[in-house]
């Protein structure tokens, strides 16, 4: 095979942090190449450079043997490079076809792109109307606007960042049999992921980045996912452990629970209802804007319901607001924590008191104790193993994993009695993300209940006793997580969203 | 009280003068906005528009002249708002409100041996026989050639916006910031531009005041009109056109109330001179019900990160 892309020893540094340190790989046409890391490991930033968004210090860049310096995105569409973001680069209030048109040089006039992206779109199975407006579409189907934005532009080398994490399954197989007919075609693939299982299905090579540096390559099909976790943390991965334990009594009911969206692009909840005993992980999955947010909304307290939906411990709580519920037992974290767990420019000490001040007495007659909430956030700190020069430092200083163990932390400290967690790993790397499964379990041993509502299905596999699926804002029946398989879990979280499967 | 000493012919001409400035200024802010940025420095820019377009007319002795260097004075006062704004990071809304202050101040600095001095008028457009057409002729067609292209400008505007690759960009740029500039385009040149475009437009709107509908200079003399076309952009829901009704019922009523004061309606006139103001929002507020149109990335500053 001849290389079509080749990079040799490139390097960037951030003041502070070298990002890529004389990072070298090569891609040939037609290969799907995997390449692996930690948050931080200098995935983004490799492609970046790729693209053009960001310039290397050091090292060159060869296309097809010459050289290869895209000034600009623009210049390295036209030089036959695509890229998929892993968030969406799309414009929620344009249309399908106007989205397109500005990824593209020389954009053809409206109704000559909109037949073009209906014969694409119907060539790789990936159907999609141009007229309608991108907010109103699924993740899914978000994602098919980049796809197919890509496809128009004929890449001979699509990057793809993390594109599956918003998927079902099904979808997920659909995605790898377009993926497989452009590999097919000679389209070289680069294809950014931690999911092991996904890259040793897809991919033909990999490459393994660790701060920064190449650490390894390796044939996904013919190594483990274990083996090929172990060379991106560079250590020995524990499994988190739980004990076998019977559920106790209920403690939080719902009943019907219906309410409309918060904002325009927002999902209604519609009649959602189950029982959440005590000592038992209730695992909720589904793919993202199904309702995620409003039903954490609806249980922390930040939006109140109609009565005689949400009962906890036999009183119904659905008037009352978030620090009533906190004052329950009821506690939240919710998904965002840069201006929804935390605030970025407190200090943890300053975040730590904002929940904490009613459960662990940082307030007496309305004054607050800031020695008690520094030594609250302390007992965080020391018990999550955060990375942090200690309290006084802000929130937005905190790298997403170390940050996501103090605000985790953060409630689990205040013992509660019922625990809702909203995207508990989300962009954490594997040993904190396992520290963090490892407390709610803990947590659950213990005898609270928790709620995990996550995109991750080997998580919420990893962690739940019962397993239960958001689509639209309906929850399907609550059923044993041990057990199910994959192809039962898509169902529940509504199969394939229309989408089929390539057509040449 | 006699309402017929109204001559609606007049009235109708007369209202489509007094709207003229706020079509001026709020387009212009209208496209600034429509890239993510809130200039709530209008009023200032205006002001700084009619006192260098009143001083070049003067000197010059051609109006047209003048309002070419009240396009130029407002753009070029608008670069202070897009350094700070989007070279700096300040604070949008404090830096609107700072320039509109500047601008007051600037502009009774540079206009104070300009007061009293008539500026030479702006002929209307010759239309030749059609202007002769009864009520049409004197109603539309009797007007100075800014008028005409205030109009053509929105026009232009929402063709733009609507129809071309630049208006899809600039509608991007507001929409979502981060993906634009992910897609390669640049936010800060274009949103720099579009500011600029801003302030050559409100300073034409503050030229047609100083220039054409009052005709002289007074300190502070846009009077708030800075203020109604930042809330007629948000209440059109950012609509060209919509902007355009917006505008001439403002003008309308300013011009109705002006009317009734002639004819000495029983009505004090403090409410008369309100009136306009408080119709015109109320109409817009009822109008704008739907407050999905607003760009996505409104008044947030960007910051091109790695």
């Amino acid at each position: 095979m001849t290389q079509l892309l080749s990079l040799e020893g490139l390097t960037k540094a951030y003041p502070g942090v070298v990002a890529n340190d004389n990072v070298s790989l090569s891609i040939a046409a037609g290969e799907v190449h995997a390449l692996l890391g930690e948050n931080g490991a200098g995935k983004s930033t490799l492609v970046k450079m790729i693209y053009g968004l960001v310039k290397p210090d050091k090292g060159r860049m060869l296309m097809r043997g010459a050289d290869y310096a895209p000034a600009e995105p623009r210049a390295a569409r036209a030089a036959g490079v695509g890229m998929v973001f892993q968030h969406f680069s799309l414009f929620n209030a344009l249309s399908v076809a106007e989205n397109i048109a500005l990824g593209m040089e020389n954009a053809p006039k409206m109704r000559a792109l909109s037949a073009r992206i209906r014969a694409v779109s119907e060539t790789y199975g990936l159907p999609l109307s141009p007229d309608r407006i991108v907010g109103d579409l699924s993740a899914g189907e978000r994602q098919r606007v980049e796809i197919i934005r890509c496809l128009l532009q004929e890449p001979k080398l699509l990057i793809m960042d993390e594109p599956t994490s918003v998927l079902t399954p099904q979808e997920v197989d659909i995605l790898f049999q377009t993926l497989r007919k452009l590999s097919a075609e000679g389209t070289a693939i680069l294809y950014i992921s931690h999911k092991l299982e996904e890259i040793r299905a897809l991919c033909d090579a990999a490459t393994i980045l660790r701060g920064g540096k190449v650490v390894g390559t390796c044939v996904p099909s013919e190594t483990t996912a274990r083996e090929m976790a172990e060379m991106m943390v560079g250590a020995v991965l524990k499994v988190p452990t739980r004990a076998g334990k019977v559920p106790g009594e209920t403690v939080l009911k719902l009943e019907g629970l219906s309410a409309p969206a918060q904002n325009a692009f927002g999902m209604p909840l519609r009649e959602i209802g189950f029982d959440l005993r005590t000592g038992e992980v209730l695992g909720i999955g589904g793919v993202a804007g199904n309702g995620q947010d409003e039903l954490l909304a609806a249980l922390s307290g930040e939006m109140t319901v109609k009565p005689g939906m949400i009962w906890f411990q036999g009183v119904d709580i659905g008037a009352l607001r978030p620090t009533a519920r906190r004052a329950l037992g009821l506690l939240a974290a919710p998904e965002e924590r840069l201006g929804h767990a935390a605030v970025p420019d407190m200090t943890l000490t300053e975040n730590a008191m904002l929940t904490g001040a009613a459960r662990e007495r940082l307030e007496r007659h309305g004054l607050l104790d800031w020695n008690a909430a520094k030594r609250f956030a302390n007992n965080i700190i020391e018990r999550f193993d955060v990375r942090t020069p200690g309290p006084g430092a802000t929130a937005r200083s905190l790298s997403g994993g170390n940050l996501q163990k103090f605000v985790i932390g953060r409630e689990v400290m205040q013992r509660p009695e019922v625990l809702v967690v909203n995207q508990p790993t989300w962009g954490v790397d594997a040993s904190a993300a396992a520290a963090i499964r490892q407390a709610l379990l803990d947590l659950a041993e213990q005898g609270a209940a928790v709620i995990v509502i996550s995109q991750d299905l080997d998580e919420l596999m990893e962690v739940s006793d019962r397993f239960a699926a958001l689509n639209e804002g309906r929850l399907s029946a609550t059923r044993p997580a041990l057990g199910l398989d994959v192809a039962e879990i898509g169902e529940m979280m509504g199969g394939t969203h229309g989408m089929e499967v390539a057509h040449v | 009280m006699d309402l017929s000493a109204i001559n609606p012919v007049l009235f109708i001409a007369g209202f489509l003068v007094a709207a003229t400035p706020l079509i001026f200024a709020a387009i212009g802010e209208l496209v600034v906005e429509r890239t993510g940025v809130l200039n709530l420095g209008v009023e200032g820019m205006m002001i700084a528009g009619a006192i260098c377009g009143f001083a070049v007319a003067v000197e010059t002795g051609s109006p047209l002249a003048g309002f070419a260097a009240a396009a130029i004075g407002g753009a070029v006062i608008s670069l202070l708002f897009a350094f700070l704004t989007q070279v700096m990071l300040a604070n949008q809304v404090a830096s609107g409100l700072a320039l509109t202050l500047f601008g007051l101040g600037l502009s009774a600095l540079l206009g104070q041996s300009y007061v009293g001095i008539k500026p030479p008028r702006l002929g209307d457009v010759d239309f030749g026989p059609l202007a002769d057409i009864p009520v049409i002729g004197p109603v539309l067609l009797s007007h100075d050639l800014m008028l005409y292209a205030a109009l053509a400008l929105v026009i232009a505007v929402w063709v733009v916006l609507r129809f071309t690759r630049l208006g899809l960009i600039l509608r991007a740029v507001g929409e979502n910031h981060d993906a634009a500039h992910a897609l390669g385009y640049k936010v800060v040149r274009i949103r720099t531009a579009a500011i600029m475009f801003g302030g050559a437009c409100a300073g034409l709107g503050g030229a047609y005041i100083s220039l054409i509908r009052v005709p002289q200079w007074t300190e502070g003399m846009t009077a708030g009109v800075g203020w109604i076309a930042l809330a007629l952009v948000v209440f059109a829901s950012w609509k060209p056109l919509r902007l355009l009704i917006g505008a001439y019922l403002f003008g309308g009523l300013v011009q109705l109330q002006l009317n009734l004061q002639a004819v000495g309606v029983a009505i004090p006139v403090e409410y008369l001179a309100m009136s306009p103001y408080v119709i015109t929002i109320v109409v817009l507020v009822i109008l704008s019900a739907d407050r999905t149109a607003a760009p996505g990335s409104l008044g947030r500053n960007f910051h091109a990160s790695s």
